[in-house]
């Protein structure tokens, strides 16, 4: 076990954001949690008492039938902002004042760092280059992020949920958004961070950066497994089996979804779930192609004199 | 003639000018000796009061008093504090539901386009000198370590608060109707984010920031159809010299204009943009209904399903 190393990594000053995430992302989803599980219990609550359902005030929170339903902006709500603003300053200032911003030597195209490592936030999608092209992982999967991200509201067409925590009458919904952000966004950023070392070799947390170190691994494309030659036969090959992903993968999720989440289902139109499909299976794509990697050593599925995938 | 209508001469006689002076002269003394006495006692009495003097009334156009009225318009009258409604819900005020994070990101922002401000004045854009001005904050600047040290901080905190925003956004669905459009602005302001922090990484112009913008952009080159070395880029004529990359980075590799490009991008381009698209989201958080929550829970009998 190499502390020294170990150390160096999680006290690097740019890694310190990554390294305070993970309580802080620990803590929020406590608290988010929290209050969804008060929320569910009271939904069930409700559920089951058709006459309380109609008098209660629907809330977890302290309530008294002669309270003020609205509050004054100045100085309710001012006052939590002023305290918010005072905090985060004081924060900011002995951050600034105990650790440094990071300054290496002078820029120089000749001496290559190695690892040379994106600013953290975009660690989990040069991690994504290990298991695509970069046309793919730089370009086509954060253009496919957004987007994703900006028809969220539109396809999800769930109309209970809004405007408070839950957990069970939103499962669906908040699964998937968890999987994205917390596995295939924050856990790549931790894996850039923290394991990939020289080369971008995987490093255990403890191991030494052997800057010698050599891996004799050799990785098959996928049509090589099968026998298969000749260019033609590959590309044809491999739409068949990208196209087969999507066919059988869209056939898999919509024999799940139609069966745990009927209401969303019949609420949906044509687009929206064609919508849905599309980026759901796009985003399984990037653990399945982890898994092909890792399990079988394979590097691409669909090889054309174009593009590989 | 001229000279009647004189008070000195108005019985015809003619005065010398010294005595009309001196006659002057003396009135005004007078004067000076009974007015400003009285006038002082006036504006003692005056400024006893300060809240009712002309320039206190002028900049704060109401009264203090701790009346409902009064709180109201202390925040409906003041052109910051008006982002607020006068009055919110009850549990809207709770930080445990909002967690805080939209607004702290935007006190962020305020304190990085503040030392922002103040590093700009003792940088210089260029790679003579870019690397150089930074080693002069680090070590001569007075508060200069503190100064590019809270800017780099703040960077990477607002980076953060904008993920728990989006997380906390979500796992509320404060993005279901009527409020989808809002969460558009947010994922583009969640972007514009992301590239401010990413253009300022290069600027110190060190081997962390070359690198890393060196890594980043070498993705471009990747970029379907517009880049030299992506899918059909070859076949659609580009090269390192025309391709997207040297769009970006005004040359085939990151050098003196790729640095002011990020430079004018980090310091001016995105926070233009970015204001504009907060400003938006200010408004429309306002225009859907203010926040979204707490809300009262709705139970899934409860919803009349539309037809279709």
């Amino acid at each position: 076990m190499d502390w020294k190393q170990l150390w160096e990594i999680a006290s690097a000053p740019d890694n310190v954001p990554i390294v305070a995430l993970i309580p802080l992302l620990a803590f929020y989803l406590y608290l988010a949690f929290k209050q969804a599980h008060a929320n569910d219990q009271l939904i069930e609550q409700l559920d089951g008492d058709a006459a309380l359902a109609k008098t209660h005030h629907r809330k977890t929170w302290p309530f008294k039938a002669g309270w003020q339903k609205e509050v004054h902006v100045w100085p309710f709500l001012l006052r939590v902002e002023f305290l918010a603003a005072i905090i985060v300053t004081i924060i900011l200032m002995v951050w600034s004042i105990s650790l440094n911003a990071p300054l290496e030597e002078p820029a120089n195209p000749n001496l290559t760092m190695n690892p040379a490592k994106a600013p953290w936030y975009f660690l989990g999608l040069q991690e994504m280059l290990v298991y695509f092209d970069p046309w793919i992982a730089g370009v086509v999967m954060p253009t496919l992020i957004i987007f994703g991200l900006m028809v969220i509201p539109y396809i999800d067409t769930n109309p209970l949920g809004s405007g408070y925590y839950t957990w069970k009458q939103r499962k669906f919904a908040i699964g998937t958004f968890l999987f994205g952000f917390i596995v295939l966004w924050v856990a790549m950023i931790m894996i850039g961070t923290f394991i990939r070392g020289p080369g971008w070799q995987w490093f255990w947390p403890g191991q030494t950066w052997d800057h010698n170190r050599l891996i004799y691994e050799v990785n098959r494309d996928l049509p090589d497994l099968f026998g298969i030659t000749s260019n033609w036969a590959k590309g044809i090959f491999g739409a068949i089996v990208v196209g087969g992903f999507y066919a059988l993968g869209g056939g898999a999720v919509h024999a799940y979804f139609r069966r745990t989440n009927y209401k969303n289902y019949t609420r949906m139109s044509i687009l929206q779930y064609s919508i849905m499909m599309f980026f759901l299976l796009t985003m399984l794509a990037l653990p399945i192609k982890i898994l092909l990697r890792h399990l079988l050593h394979i590097k691409y599925v669909w090889i054309t004199p174009w593009f590989n995938v | 003639m001229a000279d009647e209508s004189n008070a000195n001469g108005s019985n015809g006689k003619k005065t010398g000018i010294l005595e009309r002076v001196t006659g002057g002269v003396k009135s005004d003394i007078e004067s000076l000796r009974t007015d400003m006495p009285a006038k002082v006692k006036e504006q003692v009495e005056i400024l006893k009061a300060p809240t009712k003097t002309q320039v206190y009334t002028s900049i704060f156009r109401h009264k203090h008093d701790d009346t409902p009225r009064n709180r109201a318009l202390g925040v409906l009258s003041n052109v910051f504090l008006h982002l607020h409604p006068a009055k919110i819900n009850r549990d809207a005020v709770r930080y445990n539901y909002t967690w805080g994070m939209g607004g702290i990101t935007f006190y962020l922002f305020i304190v990085l386009t503040f030392t922002g401000v103040l590093l700009m004045f003792y940088y210089h854009p260029t790679k003579v000198q870019a690397f150089r001005d930074v080693l002069y904050l680090e070590h001569d600047v007075p508060f200069g370590k503190l100064l590019r040290n809270m800017h780099r901080w703040a960077a990477h905190l607002m980076v953060i608060a904008v993920w728990l925003h989006m997380l906390r956004v979500f796992l509320t669905g404060s993005y279901k109707k009527p409020r989808e459009f809002n969460w558009n602005i947010g994922v583009l302001l969640l972007v514009f984010t992301l590239l401010l922090s990413f253009t300022g990484y290069l600027l110190p112009d060190d081997q962390l920031g070359f690198w890393a913008v060196t890594v980043g952009t070498n993705m471009a080159r990747a970029t379907p159809g517009l880049g030299h070395e992506g899918p059909f880029g070859p076949q659609l004529g580009m090269t390192p010299y025309n391709d997207v990359r040297f769009g970006l980075l005004g040359g085939s590799i990151v050098d003196a204009n790729a640095l002011l490009r990020s430079y004018i991008w980090h310091c001016i381009g995105i926070p233009i943009v970015a204001s504009v698209l907060m400003i938006v989201h200010f408004w429309r958080v306002r225009k859907d209904g203010g926040i979204s929550g707490p809300a009262a829970v709705v139970l899934e009998s409860e919803i009349k399903e539309a037809r279709r």
